[in-house]
């Protein structure tokens, strides 16, 4: 396995654990207090280690190259998949895959991100960053399941949108502007799950369900942290600061009603334990979905759009218009600049 | 190399300074040409330079101004503003500075007004109030002008200038916006009321990919840059120079994802005329 920065002090105990092993196989000198001892001090530091994770260290986990991708996602879950390709205008983009797979005895439409699992897989699939193609193709399969009243299952797991010459010559924001626009009257449900990074336009692209699902070291948010970083400390290196401030992991997301659940993982990631994060999300899945499907087309389009409708935060003074610029401003100031301003309007 | 300045290879942003602490000055230097030319001239032609045919940014008042019959703008939403929902760093000094420096309460300024005689409803941006990006306050704002028009029957016009997409200081309230402000255009279109974007420089980000390019006909105002990812992103991205005139304007016509670019003078014709078409 791979460990990451933070996971070192467990990657020094299990080289600790594996000599102390050796040792023992080797001149079957009986030293099993001390590894039990050894494992004990391990799983405590696992415990006191994953059961604090900094925000930061969830979006590590979160980008872990080993954790579950769509595909495997759909292998786990799902069987008689048929994935369908190519967005029908310009081309087909490997950073979306979608098609029919059958979950737990009913048809249902997968969309989601693909991220490579190495270099070679990584330069077809782009990273998992869609182009204008990939957010068509995802919505001609949306729109497919609708007309054959299929529900809809979307994984996202990008850090964004691509940012290339090739995206903006294709309409990159109105491809993703359409997405939000058509999937917000689906008639069919639509549950989402967030399974990794959830990177701002590029996610919610696929992300306009009637629920949405995060797995628990995942995160969603309006622009990674590192440009974040970029423009608060004017450092992308500062990411680790910036995103504390951001509010991306699972309980921010609850409590701004950005979500409706968050999925468990097994103890150190998904990555650990693919069947175990699997059999988690399935449940979540199922339990929804069936929720989900004893609304009515008409139901689920309305609900959706007061699911959204009734995000953001904000403060509304009745009845004192206008009075802040007063305050502000020295009233002859005000009159002086109205008189120099042809534009300026009549107090309204 | 530092005293050579190189000339921008795509359009710059300036944020408009604040005006009313120097003592107003009959004269001033284009931003672009850096000409003196005449400051009424200036305003008068829509803060477009009369020697080189620069345009400087409108803020949300000028542009209503520009665009309704003298006296119809009646504002709607006034007392919408933004609050701190996550305790950002700077967010709170960074909304007062922005109040002081437009008098604007937030970067959107919406009511209903009328066009050569035709009711509408407008929801106008400024870019000098945090980039004229969307936050909560913003989102909510386009949404209720959306849902007027619903109700109404009214066309519904929104000049975008949101180079700062959506308000990274929101968080993900932000990033929903966009969703909830697409939706209300969703149900616009299924009640047939017409929606017309227009694209003012600069509109990016979370603004462009929502309500700014789902209008049923889109304008943008010349050289105006408008895209998705920032010019410099990308570059760094693709690790090369983006040719002249990418992500302007002109360019969107020519690879089809805008109906036309309309001068600043012609616009409000431009918009009478096509009200008068859609107007059921
Ligand atoms: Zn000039």
């Amino acid at each position: 396995m791979r460990y990451l920065e933070f996971e070192r002090p467990i990657e020094d105990l299990d080289r600790m654990i594996k000599e102390q092993e050796d040792y023992a196989k080797k001149t079957g000198v009986d030293i099993s207090n001390e590894i039990d001892s050894l494992h004990r001090r391990r799983n405590q530091l696992v415990r006191d280690t994953f059961y604090n994770l900094t925000p930061y260290q969830r979006i590590q986990l979160a980008r872990h190259p080993e954790r579950p991708y769509c595909l495997d996602y759909i292998r786990l879950l799902t069987t008689d998949f048929i994935e369908f390709h190519g967005d029908r205008k310009f081309g087909e983009d490997p950073a979306i895959v979608g098609g029919l797979a059958n979950l737990d005895g009913t048809s249902v439409m997968i969309v989601g991100h693909q991220k490579g699992r190495d270099t070679e897989e990584n330069l077809k699939r782009n990273f998992g960053m869609p182009n204008p193609e990939g957010f068509r193709k995802a919505l001609r399969l949306m729109e497919t399941a609708e007309r054959f009243r299929k529900p809809i299952v979307t994984f996202i797991d990008s850090a964004g949108a691509y940012p290339g010459m090739g995206g903006e010559e294709r309409g990159q924001a109105e491809a993703i502007a359409y997405n939000l626009m058509r999937m917000s009257r689906l008639r069919v449900p639509i549950l989402v799950v967030v399974t990794g990074e959830g990177g701002s336009g590029g996610a919610l692209a696929i992300g306009v369900g009637d629920r949405v699902l995060l797995m628990q070291n995942a995160y969603y948010a309006v622009c990674t942290p590192e440009a974040c970083a970029a423009i608060l400390f004017k450092d992308r290196g500062k990411a680790a600061s910036a995103v504390s401030s951001m509010k991306i992991t699972g309980e921010d997301l609850l409590r701004l009603g950005v979500i409706e659940e968050v999925v468990p993982e097994p103890i150190g990631g998904a990555h650990m334990n693919w069947q175990e994060t699997a059999d988690n999300l399935r449940e979540s899945i199922l339990r929804n979905l069936h929720d989900l499907q004893t609304q009515s087309p008409e139901e689920l389009v309305e609900n959706r759009y007061k699911r959204f409708r009734s995000m953001g935060e904000f403060e509304e003074v009745k009845d004192r218009p206008l009075q802040f610029r007063v305050k502000e401003e020295p009233p002859q100031q005000t009159e002086h600049k109205k008189a120099k301003n042809p534009f300026s309007m009549a107090s309204a | 190399m530092s005293w050579f300045k190189r000339p921008p290879r795509y359009t710059t942003i300036n944020v408009p300074e604040k005006k009313s602490d120097i003592p107003d000055g009959l004269w001033m230097r284009c931003d672009n040409c850096n000409e003196m030319i005449y400051k009424k001239d200036w305003e008068s032609n829509l803060k477009i330079c009369p020697k080189c045919d620069h345009y400087s940014i409108l803020s949300a008042r000028e542009r209503i101004k520009s665009l309704l019959d003298p006296g119809s703008f009646e504002e709607k939403d006034s007392s919408i503003t933004s609050i701190d929902p996550l305790q950002f760093s700077g967010y709170a000094e960074s909304l007062a500075r922005s109040r002081k420096r437009t008098g604007e309460k937030e970067a959107v300024t919406c009511g209903q007004g009328t066009i050569e005689g035709y009711p509408i409803q407008l929801a106008s941006f400024d870019f000098a109030f945090i980039g004229g990006s969307m936050g909560s306050a913003v989102g909510e704002k386009i949404t209720r002008a959306l849902e007027r028009g619903n109700d109404t029957g009214q066309p519904v016009v929104i000049v975008s200038a949101g180079g700062g997409g959506a308000r990274m200081q929101e968080g993900m309230l932000s990033l929903m916006q966009m969703a909830k402000t697409s939706a209300a255009v969703a149900k616009l279109r299924e009640k047939g009321t017409p929606y017309i974007s227009v694209l003012t420089h600069p509109t990016m980000g979370g603004v462009a990919a929502s309500f700014a390019f789902l209008g049923d006909v889109i304008i943008a105002e010349p050289k105006a840059l408008i895209g998705f990812a920032g010019p410099r992103v990308i570059e760094q991205t693709i690790g090369q120079t983006l040719p002249d005139g990418f992500q302007t304007s002109e360019f969107l016509l020519e690879h089809g994802m805008i109906d036309m670019i309309s001068e600043r003078r012609d616009l409000k014709i431009q918009l009478s005329k096509l009200v008068a078409h859609l107007y059921n």
